[in-house]
């Protein structure tokens, strides 16, 4: 909500912001970018790129709906200004797929689990569980519910995403034998 | 076509969701991910004072900046419909709906006052902060205990909505001799449906006045007709476009003003744009009722319930009479000859409160089934043996039998799984470590609707069919639930059926809500199949040397894609070659469903469930961890259980979040919710949920609807916080009537 100061004046702000070029590699591209200090990394993968699969559910980092991989971590894209990324390596749900296509196996395990239901928190419950299998954190249940806490679903998917992720886990528990 | 016919291959299978691939890879497109070239965007300026008028609105700042379109306020923007019928929607209460940029008085906390529209969103974001307003501020009303002295019954009866029915017996005087009689206030907060995406709507210029509209929305019809009535333009100018919602539970009911806002700039502007409403101007609209109840009621010492009074007094907005079904159930799941129920509300300076998930149904199932536990334990009677013992054979609020009722089932298959039956009676009796644990129980219920609905089916040679109805898909599982009833009407794998939804050109759909489109869609589908399946036939029996001339439908089967005699279905021919063979590119069917006036006439029809909870409170610092939920539902005939399960499982979440988490707090000295944030407004997190067992009551019913269906999207939030509450008593001994059950009150 905008807070407006009653009775007082404003200035005229700053008519032109100075624009900064920066380097991506965002899925696998590398592009460039001239972009204004204000940009988050979320606007920019959303107007910019139009990868709208990162979603914006409340832009002060409190959702986790706009979670995406930055050099492999997960990160709320809200709260990452796009100009302090240059160099970096961004990975959105629409590159967690192969590039044939075949799905990861945590976006197969969210669909064969029913792991949501509108679908708008899941690209940042993904990029979340791909970051959290990474860092071998999780090793139960419990520890995957707390892990995954930062991601909010008002539909309540938190069971099947929960078993999804523990499917996941074993499967990479258990080398499979060629 | 009786419910049987569809019985399939797909249909009762739990199968995974159609739209899940495209929700996986992050190509499903909301509402604010269209685009267009040219697109601007639109920041809403909201105000910070609840009652008053506005005495100065100064743009030129925000005007002066370079990229700035425009900024629309109500000085300078353009006429739309002078009537108030014009702006009501499908859904919409007794009174004027609120309209936004009308004037200069404000009746409301967080209400929009200006929309600025620039050529990048970062810089509307920016230029929103210079709209300077001076505003004249009156004393606002928004404390709801302290004027609900002025509650009235509403004069005007919300369409759709039962009032309470009227007293049977006497309950007063039933009351007034009895000995054993449980007397209780109960107070549920104002709670707002947050779904994860922010309302929002993306308003393409088509030209010649034609807009295509991408609004967050249930139902793309209700969208439609609001745009028509509010800016006098033809339906035909108006294309509204939503197939994929990011979670409702209300909120898209009725068109919110985000979308008044963005058709308003586009006509002005004659260019696209896009608005969507920051999380905290989520908090500006609709929501659940805040409300207040008394329940008063009497037993005899054998459990049977002699008369109960159960009265609510809820808070609507200054300008709509907002109701729901509150106290109504309790007249319904219990059998009681003396009832006396009251429904009331109170005018606050706030806005209109909105559908909440089974709106109305768990704020008065959380009163009366406090109650009925508080007298199970009066009584010294299990509290699932209470309920049986007054258990309602019939719709007494109605003098109805019902469609079906299989709660005596749920109770029962609900409590072998949860193990109710080596419960500790007394409170406070377990002790694991530093936690108390409790054991609770409710009963849930909701309406089993039908709302009349249209779809299309659309075969063609090469054996691909795609029905389709201007309905949604709101994360319920529409779309597959309606592919496996059209798959098995016409005998064809899922891959080969299309779905589409959420798109104003396709057959008319009321909107999406309620849990009615399940029945309501999926039988207008089965009945465009069927007639597609009448189809081939006629055009089979025409085919040079037919084996069909002389069968009837009941003779012959639809499967694998081919025509077949049902007792010989080694003679059968492809629909590709039937259609070939009468020169057809399509067989395209419409056709609409309803229910059987005659039942609604004979027959009351719900969705029950009951609900076992456990919890677990640490003694020292109060915090409630529900560690336990089975939720045995009765739902009549369930389409797809792994779809249908997490339906229940989001419904138990949502009574979760009910129960211990939400509650939007009111600063009444300036007329404002606080706490108007996830980070404040708190919603159950993964780590709040533990485990969720749902059970699917056997429950036959050929009378709810054609295909058996009684719906699933509010029951499961039904009786939850109550059970929860229960539970919280027989672990701690202290009964909390108000929600959300937070720390503070167990200490």
């Amino acid at each position: 909500m905008q807070d407006v100061i009653l009775g007082t004046s404003v200035e005229l702000p700053q008519a032109v912001m100075q624009s900064v070029s920066l380097n991506l590699t965002v899925n696998g591209q590398q592009r460039e970018f001239v972009v204004e200090p204000w940009t988050t990394l979320l606007d920019l993968l959303r107007h910019e790129m139009d990868l709208t699969g990162t979603k914006k559910g409340c832009d002060h980092g409190q959702c986790g709906a706009c979670t995406v991989l930055i050099d492999g971590r997960r990160m709320n894209s809200c709260l990452a200004l796009a100009v302090m990324q240059d160099g970096k390596t961004v990975t959105t749900v629409e590159g967690l797929a192969a590039p044939d296509g075949t799905l990861s196996p945590i976006q197969a395990a969210f669909i064969e689990h029913d792991a949501f239901q509108c679908g708008y928190c899941t690209p940042g419950q993904l990029c979340s569980a791909t970051a959290l299998l990474q860092e071998g954190h999780a090793h139960t249940p419990e520890e995957i519910r707390e892990l995954m806490s930062g991601n909010l679903c008002r539909c309540g998917a938190y069971p099947n995403i929960v078993d999804a992720i523990t499917q996941v886990l074993a499967q990479a528990a258990t080398p499979e034998v060629a | 076509m009786s419910a049987s016919a569809t019985t399939g291959l797909h249909t009762g299978q739990p199968r995974s969701r159609v739209d899940g691939h495209a929700k996986v890879t992050g190509a499903a497109k909301y509402a604010a991910e269209f685009t267009a070239s040219g697109l601007l965007h639109g920041v809403v300026v909201s105000s910070p004072i609840a009652k008053g008028r506005i005495t100065k609105l100064d743009i030129t700042a925000a005007m002066a900046v370079p990229g700035v379109v425009e900024v629309f306020t109500h000085q300078n923007r353009m006429r739309t419909a002078w009537r108030n019928a014009k702006f009501q929607d499908e859904v919409a209460p007794p009174g004027a709906p609120f309209r936004a940029l009308y004037d200069d008085k404000i009746v409301y906390s967080g209400q929009p006052i200006a929309l600025v529209v620039a050529e990048t969103f970062e810089l509307a974001r920016y230029v929103a902060t210079l709209v300077h307003a001076e505003y004249d501020i009156e004393a606002p009303s928004t404390d709801l205990r302290a004027v609900r002295g002025s509650a009235y019954v509403p004069s005007k009866k919300r369409s759709g909505i039962n009032p309470p029915p009227k007293p049977r017996g006497d309950a007063p005087g039933v009351l007034a001799d009895s000995q054993i009689r449980v007397d209780a206030e109960y107070y549920q907060p104002a709670e707002y449906h947050n779904p994860m995406e922010p309302h929002a709507s993306t308003v393409i210029w088509e030209g010649g006045g034609k807009i295509t509209v991408h609004d967050k929305t249930q139902g793309v019809g209700n969208t439609q007709a609001y745009i028509t009535n509010v800016f006098g333009l033809k339906k035909d100018d108006v294309h509204v476009v939503a197939p994929y919602m990011g979670g409702g539970f209300g909120s898209g009911l009725r068109p919110q003003y985000q979308l008044y806002l963005t058709v308003l700039a586009t006509l002005q502007l004659e260019r696209s744009v896009r608005v969507v409403l920051t999380r905290d101007q989520m908090f500006t609209f609709g929501h659940r009722p805040e409300t207040i109840q008394t329940v008063s009621f009497s037993a005899r010492q054998d459990g049977t319930v002699t008369a109960i009074r159960h009265e609510a007094i809820a808070e609507t907005s200054t300008f709509e009479d907002y109701q729901e079904v509150v106290v109504n159930w309790t007249g319904l799941t219990t059998s009681c000859e003396n009832v006396e129920l009251d429904y009331k509300l109170v005018q606050l300076d706030r806005y209109t409160p909105a559908d909440m998930r089974a709106p109305g149904a768990p704020t008065g199932q959380f009163a009366f089934e406090s109650a009925l536990d508080e007298m199970s334990y009066k009584l010294g009677i299990d509290p699932i043996e209470l309920r049986l013992r007054n258990y309602a054979e019939t719709d007494e609020n109605q003098g109805l039998p019902h469609t079906s009722k299989a709660l005596r089932d749920a109770y029962r298959l609900g409590a072998e799984k949860f193990g109710w039956a080596g419960r500790n009676p007394q409170p406070r009796s377990t002790c694991e470590g530093h936690e108390l644990v409790g054991w609770g129980t409710a009963t849930g219920a909701w309406d089993a609707q039908m709302q009349k609905t249209s779809a299309s089916a659309t075969l063609t040679p090469d054996g691909k069919l795609t029905v389709a109805t201007a309905s949604a898909d709101i994360g319920t599982g529409t779309y597959t639930i309606l592919t496996q009833l059209a798959a098995d009407a016409l005998g064809l794998s899922m891959e080969a059926v299309t779905t589409k939804l959420g798109d104003t050109d396709l057959p008319f759909s009321p909107l999406e809500g309620g849990s009615w489109t399940a029945a309501s869609a999926g039988s207008a589908v089965q009945a465009a199949c069927c007639k597609v399946r009448s189809a081939l036939l006629g055009f089979a029996q025409e085919m040079p040397s037919s084996p069909f001339k002389d069968v009837t439908l009941d003779q012959v089967d639809f499967k694998e894609g081919r025509l077949v005699l049902r007792n010989n279905p080694g003679i059968g021919v492809a629909y590709g070659d039937i259609m070939q063979a009468s020169g057809l590119e399509q067989i395209h069917m419409e056709e609409s469903a309803a229910r059987d006036p005659a039942v609604q006439k004979t027959h009351a029809s719900y969705t029950h469930s009951a609900v076992f909870a456990e919890v677990r409170v640490d003694e020292e610092l109060g915090t409630v961890r529900v560690t336990r939920i089975v939720n045995a539902i009765c739902a009549g005939r369930i389409l797809n259980p792994k779809t249908a399960r997490s339906q229940i499982i989001g419904g138990v979440v949502f009574g979760i979040g009910m129960a211990l988490h939400e509650e939007a707090l009111d600063d009444s000295k300036i007329g404002r919710f606080m706490n108007h944030n996830f980070a404040e407004y708190h919603i159950p997190v993964n780590a709040d949920i533990q485990d969720i067992e749902v059970i699917f009551v056997d429950e036959p019913d050929d009378m709810t609807s054609p295909i058996g269906v009684k719906g699933l999207g509010e029951i499961g939030i039904c009786g939850t916080a109550a059970a929860i509450a229960n539970a919280v008593y027989h672990a701690t001994g202290r009964r909390v009537r108000d929600l959300p059950i937070t720390i503070d009150k167990l200490l």
